[in-house]
Order: structure tokens, then sequence, then C-alpha cells
């Protein structure tokens, strides 16, 4: 047991939930008005159902034992067994200092998902879906990618270092089925949302970034080389995503903007979420560089095209940041830095890790697909997964939550 | 020249500017207002405690036109538009006008109203 390992990771615990309040803020501050409170609860309510769920069943499930390569089993429940004694997963942290770590990346990957339901999902529909969702996608997906045994992780031999798989293309990809499933918000092509409060998206996103740090080098599970190699390179392809998405802003619109370029730092994070501890510095550059043209792309032109309502391009973000991110770790993982890699990535002279990560990315998103249409199905059947016409319009703060965010203040945004 | 007010709930905002655009009237100023009528509000409650609130935000629209006709053309429209058969649907008021003036040419008269 190493006391500096254990710290650091106690810390990197607080800074990953620190994420989710921070999500809130960004999530919040893109929404409109009428709609920021339902928007900002839908990510906090999951602080509180997600770390329940996760002590009770949810750690077991994803972290102990194996069955067939996708989910664990129930050995772990309620956490017996769990001692202070270093773990399976970590030679120098208690056990639980692993379990406490992994709690909060079970709580900011469904919260997540919630961008792309804005303005028009039943809150008590996205509670139950949340709590499904963990049951039938995280859960499974956290066990293959980084359970023991796990088909993605230790069968495949696809890497990911902090979640890039089990939390961005699970949840983008989730948030993209939802939307569709719920149908685009009224008025979608006629009427223009604005952002009502870019404030709140600039302290969401410098959250993010802050938070991203321990959601990243705490994935080094100690406090070392590794993690701070990881501290780098996720700095890096934040400070070249947001650089990036500038450029895009001043050469399409002759200035950049401020949700651009916080929406470029958060692309930067999520592109090198998977290969932070995998990848050298350089790479760090070109994935984050690289991100910000491809998710613009995607929202602005294939978004356009098939006329989806992914209403804070929880999709266009996390699942395409993800994806290229998955891809790019193929490309440039280096086994000197990390061993933990079986092979190395295409520039380094090795086709399989590439091979491996397309493999298991793909593998993710056909989860993420039928394990969401499954539980929106499910619930659809007991209750509306919509709120009404009405409640749309009135705002889902007023409709479902029965509270107005700025009383006082008078602005049709 | 007429003036045409109306206050209507905030969730028929969206409607009603829709309906305006369908009758061909264009020029149109909202503001977000509060207000109350014969409701006197109602029992509202705040972690547990019930507080009384007396003023409801609602929408106000001012919309002035050239003659009676389209007055009365843009009153039916909003009525229809912005009905719901409950409490706080809302009101209209027409008033005739002095003067308008563009301020951009500096004509005055219906010939400002186009």
């Amino acid at each position: 047991m190493n006391s500096g390992d254990v710290a650091f990771m106690l810390i990197a615990a607080a800074m990953v939930l620190f994420m989710t309040p921070g999500l809130a803020f960004f999530y919040g501050g893109l929404e409109r008005r009428k709609n920021v409170l339902n928007t900002m609860m839908s990510s906090l309510f999951i602080m509180g159902l997600a770390s329940a769920m996760w002590v009770v069943a949810g750690y077991s499930l994803s972290f102990g034992g194996n069955n067939g390569g996708f989910i664990g089993s129930l050995k772990w429940f309620c956490l017996n067994g769990i001692t202070f004694e270093a773990g399976p997963y970590s030679a120098t942290i208690p056990h639980l200092a692993f379990v406490a770590f992994q709690m909060m990346f079970a709580i900011i990957t469904p919260a997540l998902i919630t961008g792309s339901v804005a303005g028009r999902m039943n809150f008590k529909a996205l509670l139950i879906f949340i709590a499904l969702w963990s049951l039938v996608v995280y859960y499974p997906l956290a066990h293959m990618v980084w359970g023991e045994g796990g088909l993605l992780g230790s069968v495949i031999g696809a890497v990911d270092f902090a979640g890039g798989n089990v939390v961005h293309i699970s949840s983008g990809v989730s948030g993209l089925v939802l939307s569709i499933m719920l149908g685009k918000r009224l008025g979608f092509s006629k009427v223009t949302y604005r952002t009502h409060n870019i404030p709140f998206v600039i302290l969401g996103a410098s959250i993010l970034w802050f938070g991203w740090f321990g959601f990243n080098a705490g994935s080094a599970l100690a406090a070392n080389g590794l993690a701070v190699h990881a501290f780098v390179t996720t700095n890096t392809s934040a400070a070249f995503g947001m650089l990036s998405w500038m450029l895009i802003d001043m050469i399409k619109e002759k200035k950049p903007t401020v949700v651009g370029a916080a929406t470029g730092a958060v692309l930067g994070l999520i592109a090198i979420t998977p290969g932070a501890g995998f990848v050298p510095i350089w790479a760090a550059i070109l994935i984050g560089a690289a991100v910000s043209p491809i998710s613009y792309f995607c929202i602005s032109v294939i978004k356009k095209r098939f006329g989806y309502d992914d209403a804070l391009d929880a999709f266009g973000c996390h699942g395409i940041g993800g994806i290229w991110g998955g891809i790019a770790t193929g490309i440039f993982t280096d086994r000197t830095i990390n061993g933990a890699a079986r092979w190395n990535g295409l520039v380094f002279g090795d086709y399989r890790l590439f091979l491996a990560q397309l493999l298991s990315i793909a593998i993710t998103i056909v989860i993420a697909v039928a394990g969401t249409f499954l539980c929106a199905s499910l619930i659809r059947l007991f209750i509306p997964l919509r709120v009404s016409a009405e409640a749309e319009k009135a705002g889902l703060d007023l409709s479902q939550h029965g509270e107005s965010a700025y009383p006082a203040f008078n602005g049709l945004d | 020249m007429f003036k045409v007010e109306a206050i209507v709930r905030e969730d028929k905002f969206e409607d009603v500017k829709s309906a305006l655009n369908e009758i061909q009237v264009h020029g149109i100023t909202v503001s977000q207002v509060m207000g109350c009528g014969k409701q006197k509000g109602y029992p509202d409650h705040v972690r547990g405690t019930v507080v009384d609130i007396n003023m409801l935000p609602k929408i106000k629209f001012e919309i002035v036109v050239s003659s009676e006709e389209w007055a009365e053309r843009t009153v039916e429209a909003i009525s229809k538009t912005a009905y719901t058969g409950n409490h706080g649907d809302g009101k209209i008021f027409v008033y005739e006008l002095l003067d308008t003036v563009r301020i951009r040419t500096g004509q005055h008269g219906p010939a400002a109203i186009y």
C-alpha cells in the first residue's frame, strides 16, 4: 500500500465526481431558459441514483468475477467482502478506493446521454431509463473493457485507458438512439434555440477540464509517471481541440465563439480519454487538433442531412469524439509508455491493436444501440417517454419539477 | 390605424407568433410581463411551506395595423390560437392610434406601417 497513491486516487475520484455537476452547467447553459433546471437535474439526480446502484450491485456486476466475458457476478453484493486490502485491480491502493474511483465514472456516463434528449423527455421515464441502462449497457461494457476476463479488454486486446468506449461511445450512441426514439423537439427546424447562458457553458467546460485530470490521470490508479503522462496528454489534447475549433470558427464565421472554444476543449478531452496513458504527447497534439473538425462536420453537416435532434450534441461530441479517440489509440499507442497494451499502434509498426480497437468500437456501438432500444421500448409500454406538447411548450422546469430557474428575470430565450 | 395589445399565456407564445405570421401580420413587439386577473394568485410550495403568489408571468404582444378590418383579423387570430378554456387565457385590447412614424424614412401615417 502506498499512501501517495491512495491520497491521489481519493482526490482523483472527487475530481471526477465534480465533473457531473460541471456537465450539468455545461448542458444547462446550452439549453433554453425554460428547460435549464430539468437539463441540470438530469445530470444531478444521477449522482444519487448511480451511486446507490453502484454500491448495491453495480461494482460487483462490473468488476466482480466473470461470466462469459460479458458481465461480472453478484459476489460483492453491497460491497460485501471488499476490504481496505489492495484489490485485484491495483496493487498499491485499497480495493475500496478503486470501487470509489470507478463509481464516479458510473455516475457521469449516463449523465452524458441526457444532453441528447434535452427539452422533451418525461423525467420519470428518464429516471427509470438511467437505472435500466446502467444495468443493461454500462455494467456489461465496464466489465468487457476493464473487468477481469472481459471480452473487449482481456480477450480481444483492445485498450481504453480512461473510458473512451465505456463512457463516451456508449453514452453518445445511446443518446442518439434515444433522441430518435423520442422524436424531434416541437418546431425543430423553425425555431432558433438560443444558448441561454454562455457563462454557464464556460463554467461547465472549465469544471470538466479540471475534473478530467482526475478522470485520465487517475486511471493510472497510482501517483506515478504514467499518471503524469496522462495528465499532460489530456491537457495537450484539450488545448489543441480548443484552438482547432477556434480556427474553424474564424474560417467559417470570421469570429471565434466562446461556445465553440469551450466545445473544442471538451472534444479534445473526450478524444484523448481512451489513449491518455498509451499515446505519446506529440500524438495528443494530433488527436486534439483533429477531433474538432471531425465533430464540427458531424454536427453541422451530418446532423442536418439526417435530421435527428441530438439536442446538445451528445452524439456529435461524445459519440464521434470517442470513436475518433478509440481509433487514434489504435494508431498511436506506444508500448514503451504503457506495457498494458498488447501491441503497438499503426505508426509504430503493428496493425493488430488497430484492428482490435475497430472491433471493440463496433461491439460497443451494437451494445449501446441494442441496450438503449431495449430499455426505452420496455419503459414505453408503461409510461410515455416524451412529455405532452403543452408541457413542452410551457417548459420542462415548470411541467416536470414545478420550479423556475430565474423567477425575477425577464427574457424570451 | 389601430393597436392590438394581447396578453396571453407564456406557452402560447410560439403559436400566436405563427398564427400572426399566417395572416400576414408581420410587425409585432413582444414583452414578458407579470400580471393577474380574477384568479388573484394560486397557492405554491417552497420546501413544504405554502407561499401566496399573485403575479403570474404572461406574454404581451403589441401589434399596429392600418385599418379596423386588419385589427379584427388580428384579434380573431389571437383569440383562436391563445384559447384553452381555462382561467388565465388572457385579454386583448384595441386602441385607436394618433400617428405612426418610420424612423428610417420619416414617413407618417398608414404608409409607415407596411
